[in-house]
This record gives structure tokens, C-alpha cells and sequence, in this order.
């Protein structure tokens, strides 16, 4: 029963589909822990990114506006984290906590004062489905990579580019710098403060554009915590990916696979879906222990950077 | 009492700012903040009932902002309180309901003891090990038991063992003889509040008293100074975990022996998340979680009838509470903005000196 459902291809489209939006936040945690600042707000972010981005498609009757709505947002709540983390040096994971109560306070007060209490409206524009000419058709990939959500493809393209810029350039080089030992890029001219700034917010687009796909990519409306734990998964497919935006791609592939898994395994009706449900978090606790291994965080991760010290 | 009154200084500062943006944020949405505010503040306080029902909420979170506190002093960042709680719930629930024949105070008891150990092993086994073994995130391993826990009890209510005959996703409710009395007739409130307030003396005498309260304290303050000094670190870091999660299993064990009676089937209870901020204003001074355990109850309390009376939806006391610990952890924000006035005041003496 088990190997028949492997050969089902929308397992491996759900899976993907569930990966991107951990892999979004966990390529939004690589970045700005990278230079040096612990993330732990991905959850509130992608909260953001989800609410405002239906907020703004609503207004603008525009998914792609929507789109850009929510990742305004999610950029501005990163530089306000950014603010007190880098600049005033605050602890970030306290500060972290803090917008993950923050946004979830915030989002569902907007949601019932602007919508009411009947949720978001159903004629929400939502962003489409690309069905690529071809690919599309082959027997078996087409379904899984041919006719995906827009934001799919966009997390793929995503994933290359922050790994050409983290790797192949010389400003990814310098953001990575600042994040293993702030005091030697700062004695080399770089401007450590611009680059922790650059890098949490790059992350903080990164993860409201992963809760935008939730809004308005899979569901078409914004429910009251609907990231439900998935920047705290992301974080570990960050850790459990070694830093790297393939490795985190790779990760959330996997907790996207246990969640598709389990959405597959409700239909059967065997097991209780409560017991299936708890699958990705085992998963990521298994992860974190036995898999990875000992990863080493990049050596100045989580310390504010003080100048004369 | 001066280093008293400097301690209470950031939170009230920043309770203010907080409550001052809150204004403005009802202001920018057409409500009238005062009437809002006096809505809050009598449903918190209004009356013997709500007052009653403001510190009966108040004792889940004293508890479990407890439970916070000892893992922050241990440097562990518990933020499964949520789960734990859910677990000591689950635990007590079963005790309440299906050990018969026992005397009121023992069956309350061994409801208690039972609940706070699985709360305790399910904080200290898996996240505590994983921990001090691996290395693995507190603040990961600990979320993600929370929602294992969450579906565990939506498992156990739903079609689990302990779903009561029916239909209603619900547990049976517990014997009599398990009950914890209640210290108001008709209100939330029961002889809970006594063990809240006998665990911030115990908290207290173990973190400042004990051999093993400075240990853990010296693992949170220095780590590497706490193992040259010949602590056991990684046993150290699973007792944090342990000792808070047991706290969290006391806070659901007393609110289901003292106000639920039985096990419904919700998603979070929110006591065990503004167990964070609870623990954070207070700065993790025991005593001071009781002040701001408090506070937030009648947040929460207060909110629901500031929905009812001015049409304000309650979250606006979430959005409050992120707004605290925002200014909190930035603490240092005070100090940068003195410096940058005064430097602007000399600069201005300067100018009018010459």
C-alpha cells in the first residue's frame, strides 16, 4: 500500500508544494543569520507577508500587487526587528519571540476590524498556476514540476540566486564575512551594521513571500494563524540544510514531503489524522538530532556587533 | 528598595509606551480609546466576579511563567510551555477521572504529581537530551513538542482514549474527589491560587537558596565558566528543562482540577505562549511574576469585554503584549536616546557659550 502511494505524482507535486513555504523562510533564516543575526521572527513575518498580501490584492483586486503588498510589509517588520537587533543590539531572540506575538496579534485584530468576523473575502484574487508548454505534458514529471503554483517556481529561482549571490559575489562574500567574524570585515572597510541590515531584510522578503503563497498562492484567504509553526520548521531546515540555500531547498523538501505524506495518509482513513498531523514536527526534532549531525552556526550568529569593543 | 523600585522602572515604562501606542492604534481605527480602556479596565477589575475571574486566569499563567523563568535562569528558551501544559492537562484529566475511591486531598495530590512528572519528562527527556546531547535549538525542539502535544490531546478527545461516550469531542469529567475547591462560589477562582503562590516561594527558595538553583544559574549566566567550575552542564541543562516544564504541567493541572474539570478539544490554550511575556516583564523574578501574571489575565479578561462594549477586537491586547516585549528586550533603547539628547543639550550649551 505504502510503495503504491509513492507512485501517486501528486504526492511529489504536493510535496513540493508544501516544501516552498518552508523553503522560503528557511532561505529567508539563511540570509540574515549568514550575516549574523538569529531570526527566530521568520513565523511573524510570514504572518505579515500572508495578511497583507490578501489585504493589498483585495484593494488593488491584483494577486501580483498583493504579492508585493505583503513582501513591503514583510520587509518593513524586518527592518523595525532589524533596528533593535543590530542597531540598539537587543537580544535576538527575545526581540524575535516579540514579533512573533506581535504579528499574530496584529494580523488577526486587522483581519476582524477590517473584515470582520466573516474572514477574508472568497473573491480574493489568488496567484495562478503556470502550466509550462511541454514539460507540462511528460507522463509523471509534468504533474509534479510542469503545473505548479507561480510562487513554486519563483522559490526554485530563488534558491539558485541567493546561492550565486551568498557564494559567487563579492557582496555575498562580505555578508558572509560580517556573520563568522564582524571585527576582521569591519577592519577591512566593510560596514558591518549595512550588511546585518541587507541580510535580515533580503530574509524578511524572502519569508512574507512564503506566507504570501500560503494567502494567496494555496488557500485564496487569510485565516488567524495560518503559518502554523512553519518559520519554527523552517528555522530547522535552515540549521538542517548547514547554512546553505540548496541544503535549506533540501530540508524543506523533506518536511514538505512528511506534510504531504500525512495529507495523503488522512484521505486512507486508517490512522487518526491528529497522529498523522504530528509528523513534520517529529521529523523536524529527528533532524535536528540524529541526522544533521553536529552543523556549525556561522561563528558570530546571534552577537550583536558593538564597534570598539 | 531603591534597586526595587529601578527594577519596576523598565516594565511600567514600557507597559506605558505600549498601552500609549494601543491608543493611537484605536484612535487610526475610528474607536474611542478612554471607553475602550474603562471597558478593559472594569472587565478586569469591574467588580468581585471579574476581579475573581482575572486572578483565577491569573494562576495558569503565574505557574507557567514560572516555568519560563527557571529555563531562562538556566539559559534554556522554553517556548513549549504551551505543550507542557497540555500535557499536565492531559495527565491530570486521566488521574481526575479514572482513579476512584481516593480522599479529596490525596487524588488531588497524585493528579498533581502526575501531571507536573509527564510535563516534566516530556519538556526534559526529548528537548532537555537533545539539547545537551546534540546540541539541538531549545527554542525548535521545544515548539515543535508543543504542537505534538496539541495534536495529542486533539487525538486523545477526539477519537482517543479519553474521548467520553458520544459524540462531543470531549473527556468525562473528573470525580468529585479530585476537584480543587473554589475559594468564590460561581467564580473561576479556587484554592489554585495558594499552590500559584506556594510555587513562587519554592521557585524562589530553589534559584536563590540551593546548591542546585545557583548551578543553574551559573550554566544560564557562563556556560563555559560553569564547566571549568566543575559543573555537569549537559545534567544541568536537562534539570532546567525539567524543572520548567514541570511548572507548565502544574499550571494545566490546576486549571483542569480547579476550572475546566474535564479536557475539551481546543488548539492552544495562550496560556503557555504569554508565558514568555509573563516571565519577560517580570524580568524572571518570581515575585514579579506575580505582578505581571496579573497584568496580562486582566489583558485577556479585560479584552473580551472591551470587544463586547467598544467593538475593539480583543487581539488588540497581543498586538500590546508583542509591543512589551519589543521595548523590553530593547531595553537599551533608553539609554541611547539619553545620550543622544544630552549630547544634543551639551552641543547647545556649547553654541551658547560661544
Amino acid at each position: 500500500m505504502f510503495w503504491h502511494i509513492l507512485a501517486q505524482p501528486e504526492l511529489w507535486a504536493a510535496t513540493l508544494a508544501m516544501a516552498t513555504p518552508l523553503a522560503l523562510p528557511a532561505l529567508g533564516g539563511t540570509f540574515s543569520e549568514r550575516s549574523g543575526v538569529v531570526n527566530i521572527a521568520m513565523e511573524g513575518i510570514m504572518l505579515i507577508g500572508a495578511f497583507f498580501g490578501v489585504y493589498a490584492a483585495c484593494l488593488t483586486h491584483s494577486a501580483w500587487l498583493g504579492m508585493l503588498g505583503g513582501i513591503i510589509m514583510g520587509a518593513v517588520m524586518s527592518l523595525i526587528f532589524a533596528w533593535v537587533t543590530v542597531s540598539i543590539g537587543a537580544d535576538q531572540v527575545v526581540v524575535g519571540m516579540g514579533v512573533n506575538i506581535f504579528a499574530a496579534g496584529l494580523t488577526t485584530f486587522l483581519l476582524n476590524m477590517i473584515f470582520g468576523y466573516g474572514g477574508t473575502p472568497t473573491s480574493t484574487p489568488h496567484l495562478p498556476n503556470i502550466h509550462i508548454p511541454g514539460l507540462s505534458q511528460v507522463p509523471f514529471i509534468g504533474p509534479v514540476l510542469g503545473q505548479q503554483n507561480v510562487v513554486v517556481y519563483i522559490m526554485l529561482l530563488a534558491v539558485i540566486a541567493s546561492h550565486y549571490f551568498l557564494f559567487h559575489t563579492n557582496l555575498g562574500l562580505r555578508l558572509r564575512a560580517v556573520g563568522e567574524n564582524p571585527q576582521a570585515a569591519d577592519t577591512a572597510g566593510i560596514n558591518v551594521w549595512n550588511m546585518r541590515y541587507l541580510g535580515v531584510i533580503i530574509g524578511g522578503m524572502l519569508s512574507s513571500l512564503g506566507g504570501v503563497y500560503l494567502s494567496l498562492g494555496l488557500l485564496n484567504s487569510f485565516e488567524p494563524n495560518m503559518s502554523s509553526g512553519r518559520g519554527y520548521i523552517a528555522l530547522a531546515a535552515m540549521i538542517f540544510g548547514k547554512w546553505t540555500p540548496f541544503g535549506s531547498l533540501g530540508a524543506a523538501l523533506l518536511f514538505g514531503f512528511s506534510t504531504a505524506l500525512s495529507m495523503y495518509l488522512q484521505g486512507t482513513g486508517n490512522i487518526s489524522t491528529n497522529i498523522i498531523q504530528m509528523l513534520p514536527y517529529a521529523l523536524t526534532i529527528l533532524a535536528l538530532v540524529g541526522l544533521v549531525g553536529r552543523s556549525t552556526e556561522p561563528a558570530a550568529d546571534g552577537i550583536p556587533y558593538e564597534p570598539n569593543k | 528598595m531603591r534597586r526595587v523600585l529601578e527594577g519596576l522602572l523598565t516594565p511600567l515604562v514600557s507597559i506605558i509606551i505600549a498601552i500609549i501606542i494601543g491608543m493611537m492604534v484605536m484612535l487610526a481605527t475610528g474607536h474611542n480609546p478612554l471607553q475602550a480602556y474603562a471597558a478593559l479596565f472594569s472587565g478586569a477589575f469591574g467588580s468581585t466576579y471579574n476581579l475573581s475571574n482575572t486572578i483565577a486566569s491569573a494562576i495558569p499563567l503565574i505557574l507557567s511563567g514560572l516555568g519560563v523563568a527557571v529555563g531562562f535562569k538556566a539559559g534554556q528558551f522554553n517556548i513549549g510551555a504551551e505543550g507542557q501544559y497540555w500535557i499536565g492537562s492531559m495527565a491530570a484529566v486521566w488521574v481526575g477521572y479514572s482513579v476512584k475511591g481516593l480522599p479529596p486531598v490525596l487524588h488531588i495530590a497524585l493528579a498533581i504529581v502526575l501531571a507536573t512528572v509527564a510535563a516534566g519528562l516530556w519538556a526534559g527527556i526529548i528537548p532537555g537530551l537533545a539539547k545537551a546531547l546534540f546540541g539541538a535549538h531549545v527554542v525548535i525542539t521545544t515548539m515543535m513538542m508543543s504542537y505534538i502535544a496539541i495534536f495529542l490531546n486533539k487525538y486523545m478527545v477526539e477519537n482517543g482514549p479519553m474521548m467520553e461516550k458520544g459524540f462531543t469531542p470531549q473527556s468525562p469529567v473528573i470525580q468529585n474527589s479530585a476537584m480543587i475547591p473554589k475559594l468564590i462560589e460561581r467564580t473561576q477562582l479556587s484554592w489554585g491560587l495558594f499552590i500559584a503562590l506556594a510555587a513562587v516561594l519554592v521557585v524562589y527558595w530553589l534559584l536563590f537558596k540551593t546548591t542546585l538553583g545557583f548551578r543553574l544559574r551559573a550554566v544560564g549566566s557562563n556556560t563555559r565558566g560553569a564547566k571549568y567550575a566543575g559543573i555537569n552542564v549537559p545534567l544541568y541543562m536537562v534539570l532546567a528543562l525539567f524543572i520548567s516544564g514541570t511548572l507548565a504541567g502544574l499550571a494545566g493541572a490546576v486549571q483542569m482540577l480547579g476550572v475546566q474539570q474535564r479536557l475539551y478539544d481546543s488548539f492552544t490554550s495562550g496560556y503557555g505562549f504569554t508565558a514568555i511575556v509573563v516571565a519577560l516583564l517580570a524580568n524572571n523574578n518570581p515575585f514579579g511574576i506575580i505582578l505581571s501574571a496579573l497584568f496580562f489575565a486582566a489583558l485577556a479578561t479585560g479584552g473580551q469585554s472591551m470587544q463586547l462594549v467598544s467593538g475593539v477586537p480583543a487581539q488588540l491586547t497581543d498586538v500590546i503584549s508583542g509591543i512589551i516585549i519589543f521595548l523590553l528586550a530593547a531595553k537599551k533603547i533608553m539609554p541611547v536616546i539619553r545620550k543622544k539628547w544630552r549630547k544634543h543639550l551639551d552641543l547647545a550649551t556649547e553654541r551658547g557659550a560661544q
